[in-house]
């Protein structure tokens, strides 16, 4: 199990979560800009430290405020995907890949590479790579390190449609190869319901609901505001 | 025309010396400094800062006096020198180096600090979340992600460094073939009768130094510019 329990107060903002999911498949972490989404992530990851709560994964304790417990960030065995990859610009593909690959055997290289199709790409510079090379090269350079868990944050939103589709298929089968649990980041309901085994949506910090395969549509305030009309024009 | 007398051969050697010694000596602090101020914020970062840029602005003449005072047979730091291994500093070719380095040392600090500024710290927690420790990440992200910087700094501060003289002549004198640099023998010659065509002679050698130095720090700049960094 992912067992998530935090209380993390910022300024207006306050994250406040009770999350347990399978870690198995793939969670779909739903909300609008600023409910949470990406401060959760960093908490999971490490690079934020929570005010107090706990982290567990598979029964591993990855922070807990009460008994002082904070496994740093390249200890947790939790890999991130950014949104635009981010893979280091002055190392070729194959580096990258290799980078957190330690133990990595020689079925699961070729495992990961086949599946996300990156064989002709590993001499290339990032600078060179589309879109959607660059993004399923960060996912597998992720995979390579054999995280207990892959946290990939809005991987596929700076695609174009049929890229983000493809893209899409690709990470639902490398899950279904790999099994690494993962958790994914979308401000989109139509990506989550084509990826995701479940749904936890975020919205002011809070989980709103969690377990639905069915996500409820996500409102932008900012278009969700009615715009004032003045009667008489 | 470009046909040098031995003195201004030596000039020329000393000035080439002194600026690679200053450059070299100075980089591994001007790495740890520019970085430190790039990418962390702490209690006194805008006075170490200001410090770090203070021989920029100051006069160099000021600069050379207080090293003098301070490295001086008699001063807090080179008196227990001499007194303890026999080193005497002022009006040494050491003191060439020191000169260049502490003019020079800025400029490189400067370009190291923006280079480290533009790097994305998301590219040390994408190294984190593969296991990578901080030394790892330091070596294999940070400062080659630092390369251009360091690259441009380097040319920078080394230009700096062939064309100083008021720091120079100050704490090393202008001793010809010990601490007579291009600048020192170029300031030589225009005070000489019949002089002129020396002097013209080494403006012609400051020029293309100093060029050759810009046109590379340029090409570097541009480099950055387009995101091409080196492996």
């Amino acid at each position: 199990m992912i067992e998530v329990h935090l209380h993390h107060p910022r300024g207006d903002f306050c994250l406040d979560v009770d999350i347990s999911v399978p870690a198995q498949g793939i969670t779909g972490l739903i909300g609008r800009s600023g409910s949470g989404k990406s401060t959760l992530f960093s908490c999971l990851a490490g690079h934020i430290r929570p005010t107090a709560g706990c982290i567990s994964l598979r029964g591993r304790s990855l922070y807990n405020s009460e008994l002082g417990i904070n496994v740093p960030p390249a200890q947790r065995g939790v890999g991130l995907v950014f949104q635009d990859g981010l893979l280091f610009p002055h190392m070729t593909v194959a580096r990258n890949l290799a980078y957190g690959a330690r133990n990595v055997g020689t079925d699961f290289w070729n495992e990961v590479i086949s599946a996300l199709d990156l064989g002709h790409l590993l001499g290339a510079r990032p600078g060179r790579l589309s879109g959607g090379e660059r993004q399923r090269a960060a996912i597998a350079r992720a995979l390579m390190a054999e995280p207990d868990l892959l946290l990939l944050d809005e991987p596929v939103s700076a695609l174009d449609p049929d890229l983000k589709g493809r893209t899409l298929d690709l990470i639902a089968r490398v899950q279904d190869r790999t099994r690494v649990p993962m958790i994914f980041i979308s401000h989109a309901p139509e990506e989550v319901r084509r990826l995701c085994d479940r749904v936890i949506t975020l919205s002011d910090g809070r989980i709103t609901t969690q377990g639905d395969r069915t996500p409820p549509p996500v409102r932008d305030t900012c278009r969700a505001v009615p715009i004032p009309v003045r009667m008489g024009q | 025309m470009l046909q040098l007398s031995p003195m201004e051969q030596e000039a020329l050697m000393l000035s080439l010396s002194a600026s690679s010694k200053a450059v070299l000596f100075s980089l591994p602090l001007a790495i740890a400094l520019g970085w430190l101020l790039g990418t962390r914020r702490f209690p006194g970062h805008a006075l170490l800062n200001a410090v770090v840029h203070l021989p920029l602005v100051l006069p160099p003449v000021v600069l050379g006096y207080l090293m003098l005072v301070l490295l001086g047979r008699n001063g807090p730091l080179g008196g227990p020198l001499y007194d303890l291994f026999g080193i005497r500093i002022a009006f040494s070719s050491s003191a060439v180096v020191i000169a260049c380095a502490v003019v020079g040392f800025p400029l490189m600090v400067r370009a190291i600090r923006q280079s480290a500024e533009s790097i994305d710290p998301r590219y040390a927690r994408a190294a984190r979340s593969l296991g990578a420790s901080e030394a790892r990440i330091f070596v294999s992200v940070t400062l080659p992600l630092m390369a251009p910087g360091i690259l441009a700094g380097i040319t920078l501060a080394f230009a700096r460094a062939v064309g100083e003289f008021g720091a120079t002549i100050t704490l090393a004198g202008n001793i010809p073939g010990k601490t007579q640099t291009l600048p020192l023998a170029l300031f030589n010659v225009t005070q000489s009768p019949g002089g002129d065509m020396a002097a013209l002679r080494l403006c012609v050698l400051s020029l293309i130094l100093a060029g050759a130095a810009l046109l590379a720090s340029e090409a570097i700049a541009r480099k950055v510019h387009h995101g091409e960094v080196p492996a």
